[in-house]
């Protein structure tokens, strides 16, 4: 087996990976290109496991903490789009923070406000 | 070239295809659909290098659940059914950028690496990546538990409504 070919291909996709984080606007798609650079680095260290004699198995468990890492991250991003989504009703990346500066003060008493017991928002 | 690496150039051109048309598609739906060739293909490819529990915790974990949950973020945030004729900037300096990084970074493993090979090692199975699991990287394990707890709440702070 060449480990070039595998090698080859991780640093092809994280270049693809970077093209899109770049490039797009929505901000659902910039989270699919980031998936795409994290398994390009697990890939990797798949390859580097296979490859490098010594440390045993260490590359396949360091995948499963980058997959476990990118499983939170996920969670975490689709959230901040959500709650960008609802204060604006739109996902473009431009403007972010421009935009959201007149926003911000509003959003900002959010977590004191929640403290009140609201009827109807607990279940989101 | 054996068997093992025309199945990696393969998957590697199924992976590399389903990626490349992730970030140029028009369609918000379909490019969460071709994410999940990619990741599927980079599975198979776990496979072909021997790492069985990574490549079914690959379909498992990011087949299952990430692209899942990306497509209701999709969806939640009302994506339209049809193509999308504004999702790219401009494209050039993204080109530049990451085309620069893929190519140098493949220029540097191949130079670094050439055309040597290695032999195929003992397969990664569950036995094997529990206990290096559990011998060498008890605390790493254990931190990456407490920052999932942390994320998921953090997750449902973020998204409960906060307003009146």
């Amino acid at each position: 087996m060449h480990p070039v070919i595998p090698y080859v291909v991780a640093a092809l996709l994280f270049g693809v990976g970077v093209y899109g984080v770049l490039v797009r606007r929505n901000a659902v798609l910039l989270l699919m290109s980031i998936e795409l650079m994290l398994n390009a680095v697990n890939l990797m260290f798949v390859t580097a496991d296979t490859s490098i004699v010594g440390v045993p198995r260490s590359g396949q468990v360091f995948t499963l903490f980058v997959i476990v890492l990118a499983a939170a991250e996920v969670g975490v991003g689709l959230a901040v789009i959500l709650r960008f989504f609802r204060l604006r009703a739109s996902v473009e990346t431009d403007g972010v923070g421009a935009a959201t500066e007149t926003d911000a003060p509003r959003e900002a008493d959010a977590p004191r406000a929640a403290v009140r017991p609201d009827p109807d928002g607990e279940a989101r | 070239m054996t068997v093992a690496d025309v199945l990696l150039v393969a998957l590697g051109a199924v992976t590399l295809g389903a990626g490349v048309l992730v970030v140029t598609g028009r369609h918000l739906v379909r490019c969460g659909l071709w994410l999940v060739v990619s990741l599927g293909g980079l599975a198979g490819m776990y496979l072909v290098l021997t790492a069985e529990l990574v490549a079914w915790v690959q379909i498992l974990l990011y087949v299952g659940a990430v692209v899942v949950l990306l497509l209701f973020g999709v969806m939640l945030t009302r994506a339209p059914i049809g193509p999308s004729p504004d999702l790219d900037r401009p494209r050039f300096a993204g080109l530049l950028v990451g085309g620069g990084a893929g190519l140098g970074l493949a220029a540097l493993l191949v130079d670094a690496y050439r055309w040597g090979r290695v032999d195929q090692p003992p397969p990664g199975t569950a036995a094997r990546i529990g206990a290096a699991l559990f011998r060498q990287w008890v605390l790493p394990f254990e931190v990456v538990s407490v920052l999932l707890l942390a994320a998921l709440v953090g997750a449902i702070v973020l998204s409960r409504r906060g307003d009146r």
